[in-house]
């Protein structure tokens, strides 16, 4: 036993490349394709213990370990921001098991890992996006047992969803649901975007990047593949909408047409607004200046 | 009336029991008054079940609770899986298919489509965390209609046919009374127009003069809509006062079929002549 | 700007992962010695070896050390680092008839064969605050093992024995179910495997072996208060040392031993049908360390998730075993201090358009 512990005892253990070993990553590699393979359906996995904890981005994780290559190019962002503390933890978790370049440059990156946005810059067919999701099954909110939401997707039985966004509009004369806005993907699953705001639900449909989605906690995989139809549920007379920020604009880059941050100036009470993504924020601001100069 | 065929049922039968033993069939019936198997045990909810159903046309099945009468249209409803048997609808792949052999998907599109349900307790079929608008909105959905105004019109349409005031189309079935419930059962079960309509004791329970109202509608219903209907009863009261057809069970079993005036006039079947004599 | 954390994150980090330690030693006392935490604080060891899922007593140790006493944290910690070590082999199954015993009871008889141990417990001291342990010292200490030495020598001597378990002997009679066929099964392991349910039995006991102990006593409690009661009978607790072997090449070699609390508790009876005789149930639990609470909730849980129909959350496979896990649920809830500024900002779109359709003001 003790020459056992001194071998646990040994400092500076080199980890795997990614951390996770060769074999789980190729285990999850496949289920990725499987996903891939079928849009929107989540497929089980057996999820890792990481020295992150669950619930903050693990899933995630668990797709970007498995895909990353010493080549690759990274981004993590929270919020829409690099420097959130949750993005910075993640990657700093990242490079130090693989030191691969990070980036804050959306256009630069391969993969991207991102929790509750989506890049404002759009994204290529080079690249990669993956979610982390808290929530994986879209039918939770109407049904908490997990088998039988299993054979709600296999029957394709979606009433209650509808039933549930039929009762909002009676109730509220609204759909209240802010971000996790229930998507339907390649016309068969109904699906849980993460909680993105419904702002960016529309970069979803059609889009050139593959979109993969990791629920480490509730050990599911799903994904959108390039060029796949992704609609919102809506009724002939009561349509999707996207988040309004009409008259607003980003205080420091003056942007009218992203995603705002409502802001309290701690020092005057005042309330404004700033892009949610920072590295766009900041591009846009770096060119003004520039054109300005 | 058209003779058209809406319904075709084969030997249907349904046997609970982990083994049955192969001999359930011959040992169990009307004539040992038994449906349990004396060999190994299992129970012949229903066998031998073969009938038709007409375009407009009320059959009725009658008997004694645990005559196999439910079972029937729990089986056509999907809700149990018989373990043999056929049925054919006429607007279904042109009739051609057995319903029992298909994917749990299209029997989804069978029931939310061509077929409603009235069950005796509104629990099953009503979803009480729903509204009640809420509830016929369901199958409308199922249906693909998205459009709520489409649905709150249906839905209004329904209440008032149904004589539910419409001002409680937002309320929850849980606020209302045994005969109301019944009746928002029917409007869900009417929501789209269903090639058949399953009505299952539906009238139980209810006090003497919520029945009469109930029964009323129905027959009301069937005269303005030309909805074909299988209403099982225990009841031959009910029975007599909607169907033009009857068909008597005993032990899982059919034991006499025809006319419902020839059945109460001249019952042939022992059974049938001690269950009309005791009506009067 | 505030609490917006737009930069500055890593600086921010570092700096909160110095406070820890900060608040660990600004107290200026003599530091913890992590061998005084693994004899000393046993009971916490023992709790983390089991919910961390790796029997690695010194580590747990230091990782309390680290986690400032939390057990959860030291649990999450020890299971990060059990991910980092390769597994090389799968232990034979133990055998708890080999185990030797530190504490064995049995509530279902007066007495067993080989006798009531109860060995150490705090059931039956008065749970007073005790201020004399403030004053304790090492010469205390010394004069107490002196002291004691001769009559716990039975203790670390070998041939205590090894007892028959009380299950057996009702097994033997024929009054409990035979649960053997699933016993040759390969067991379900969901650190490797996808779970769905049904969840086989091996499966739900891996799932409860790892689990939080309050989590668990939480819910087999809502059963023994009457959601569910299966009306049990504690058979058998023991806890003790059982050897571990492992299968090289086709022969056994021994591994070493380690620390566990089993317990079978004995609960209602039934029938497979109007003629069969009716037997009792067994529910079981088995845990690393001695940690008796978790053993008979586990006991008590195994044998509500035997219910062919759930009716009460005790008996919901999937409501039992998705909410027992602490590294699962302690990391979900520590999530919500992390950054929702993009939901809230939804949910704010939203209140303030429904607040409009009811006319007014947003």
């Amino acid at each position: 036993m003790n020459d056992m512990n001194d071998v646990l005892k040994r400092k500076n253990r080199k980890y795997n490349f990614g951390f996770i070993d060769e074999n789980s990553k190729r285990e999850i590699r496949r289920k990725i394709l499987k996903a891939v393979a079928i849009p929107g359906y989540q497929v089980p996995f057996g999820s890792r213990e990481l020295p992150i904890a669950r619930g903050w981005g693990t899933g995630g994780l668990q797709i970007t370990l498995s895909l990353i290559g010493p080549d690759d190019i990274l981004k993590v962002i929270d919020q829409g921001c690099d420097f959130s503390v949750n993005a910075v933890n993640l990657k700093r978790f990242i490079q130090k098991t693989t030191g691969v370049e990070i980036t804050e440059d959306t256009l630069k990156a391969t993969i991207i890992q991102t929790r509750h946005r989506i890049p404002e810059e759009k994204m290529g067919e080079n690249q990669i996006l993956v979610f982390q999701v808290p929530y994986p099954e879209v039918l939770r909110t109407v049904e908490p047992s997990e088998a039988v939401t299993r054979e709600m997707h296999a029957e394709m039985n979606y009433s209650k969803l509808w039933v549930y966004l039929y009762e909002e509009i009676v109730k509220w004369g609204e759909i209240t649901i802010g971000a996790r806005y229930p998507v339907k993907v390649n016309g068969r699953y109904i699906m849980d975007p993460s909680p993105i705001p419904r702002w960016d639900v529309p970069k979803l449909h059609m889009a050139e990047t593959l979109y993969l989605f990791g629920a480490g906690r509730e050990k599911r995989i799903y994904a959108i593949p390039p060029y796949t139809r992704v609609e919102p549920l809506e009724f002939d007379d009561f349509k999707f909408n996207v988040e309004s920020f009409d008259g607003k604009a980003c205080s420091l880059c003056g942007s009218t047409d992203t995603f705002l941050d409502e802001i309290f100036n701690s020092e005057t009470g005042q309330k404004t607004y700033i892009c949610s993504d920072t590295s766009y924020c900041s591009k846009v601001s770096a060119r003004k200046k520039v054109s300005h100069e | 009336m058209s003779k058209k065929k809406i319904l075709s049922v084969k030997d249907l039968n349904l046997i609970h029991g982990k083994k049955p033993c192969g001999r359930c069939l011959e040992l169990t019936g009307p004539e040992v008054e038994s449906n349990i198997c004396p060999v190994c045990g299992s129970i012949v909810a229903c066998a031998d079940i073969s009938f038709d159903l007409n375009e407009g046309e009320i059959l009725g099945i009658v008997g004694e609770s645990g005559s196999g009468k439910s079972t029937i249209v729990q089986c056509l409803y999907f809700d149990v899986r018989p373990t043999g048997g056929e049925a054919y609808i006429s607007c279904f792949e042109e009739g051609k298919v057995n319903i029992f052999s298909e994917s749990s998907q299209k029997k989804r599109y069978m029931r939310s489509n061509l077929m409603g349900i009235v069950y005796q307790n509104p629990q099953r079929g009503l979803n009480f965390d729903f509204s009640c608008g809420g509830n016929i909105a369901e199958k409308l959905l199922m249906a693909g209609i998205y459009n709520i105004k489409k649905i709150r019109d249906r839905s209004t349409e329904l209440l008032t046919k149904t004589e539910i005031s419409t001002e409680r189309i937002d309320d929850p079935p849980g606020n209302f009374s045994g005969g109301m419930q019944q009746r928002v059962q029917i409007s869900k079960a009417l929501a789209n127009n269903p090639a058949i309509l399953f009505l299952d004791e539906v009238t139980t329970g209810l006090d003497v003069s919520v029945q009469a109202r109930v029964l009323d509608l129905i027959r009301q219903l069937q005269r303005q809509l030309g909805i074909s209907m299988i209403i099982v009863s225990h009841d031959l009261r009910v029975i007599r006062l909607l169907a033009h057809r009857t068909i008597v069970m005993k032990n899982g079993r059919i034991v006499e079929m025809g006319l419902t005036d020839q059945i109460l006039e001249d019952p042939q079947h022992k059974y049938s002549q001690l269950l009309v004599n005791s009506m009067l | 700007m505030g609490y917006v954390a737009v930069k500055g994150g890593l600086e921010a980090i570092e700096n909160s992962e110095k406070l820890l330690d900060f608040f660990r030693l600004k107290g200026g006392s003599s530091p913890v010695q992590v061998r005084q935490i693994q004899e000393q604080f046993r009971l916490a060891v023992d709790k983390v070896v089991g919910e961390g899922s790796l029997y690695a007593p010194y580590h747990a140790a230091l990782a309390l050390k680290q986690s400032e006493g939390d057990t959860i944290e030291a649990s999450f910690i020890l299971r990060a680092f059990s991910s980092t070590i390769s597994r090389t082999h799968y232990s034979l199954p133990v055998k708890t008839t080999q185990m030797r015993i530190i504490r064995r009871i049995s509530a279902a008889f007066k007495d067993i064969p080989g006798g009531q141990y109860l060995g150490p417990s705090r059931d039956y001291t008065q749970r007073l605050l005790n201020f004399e342990l403030d004053s304790e010292n090492k010469s205390h200490i010394k004069r107490f093992l002196h002291e004691s030495e001769l009559e716990y020598k039975k203790l670390s001597n070998e041939d205590i024995g090894m007892f028959p378990k009380v299950v057996d002997l009702l097994r033997k009679e024929g009054l409990v179910i035979d649960s053997k066929k699933q016993e040759f099964e390969e067991p379900f392991d969901i650190t490797r495997e996808a779970v769905a349910y049904p969840l086989a039995r091996s499966g739900r006991l891996q799932a409860m072996a790892r689990g939080e102990t309050g989590g668990m006593l939480m819910i087999a409690y809502t059963s023994m208060r009457g959601y569910g009661d299966i009306h049990p009978t504690l058979g058998e607790l023991r806890v003790g040392y059982v050897p571990v072997y492992i299968n090289k090449n086709g022969e056994e070699i021994y591994a070493g031993e380690v620390l566990v609390t089993e317990a079978e508790v004995i609960a209602r009876f039934i029938s497979k049908d109007k003629t069969d005789k009716p037997r009792f149930t067994i529910g079981y639990g088995f845990c690393f360390g001695h940690n008796e609470l978790k053993a008979i909730s586990m006991a008590i849980l195994d044998r509500t998730m035997q219910a062919e129909k759930p009716k009460v959350p005790a008996e919901d496979q999937e409501f039992v075993l998705s909410h027992i896990d602490g590294i699962e649920s302690s990391g979900f809830c520590a999530h919500w201090k992390l950054p929702h500024y993009i939901t809230f900002q939804s949910d704010l779109d939203r209140i303030r358009a429904t607040r409009k359709k009811r006319g007014g003001d947003e």
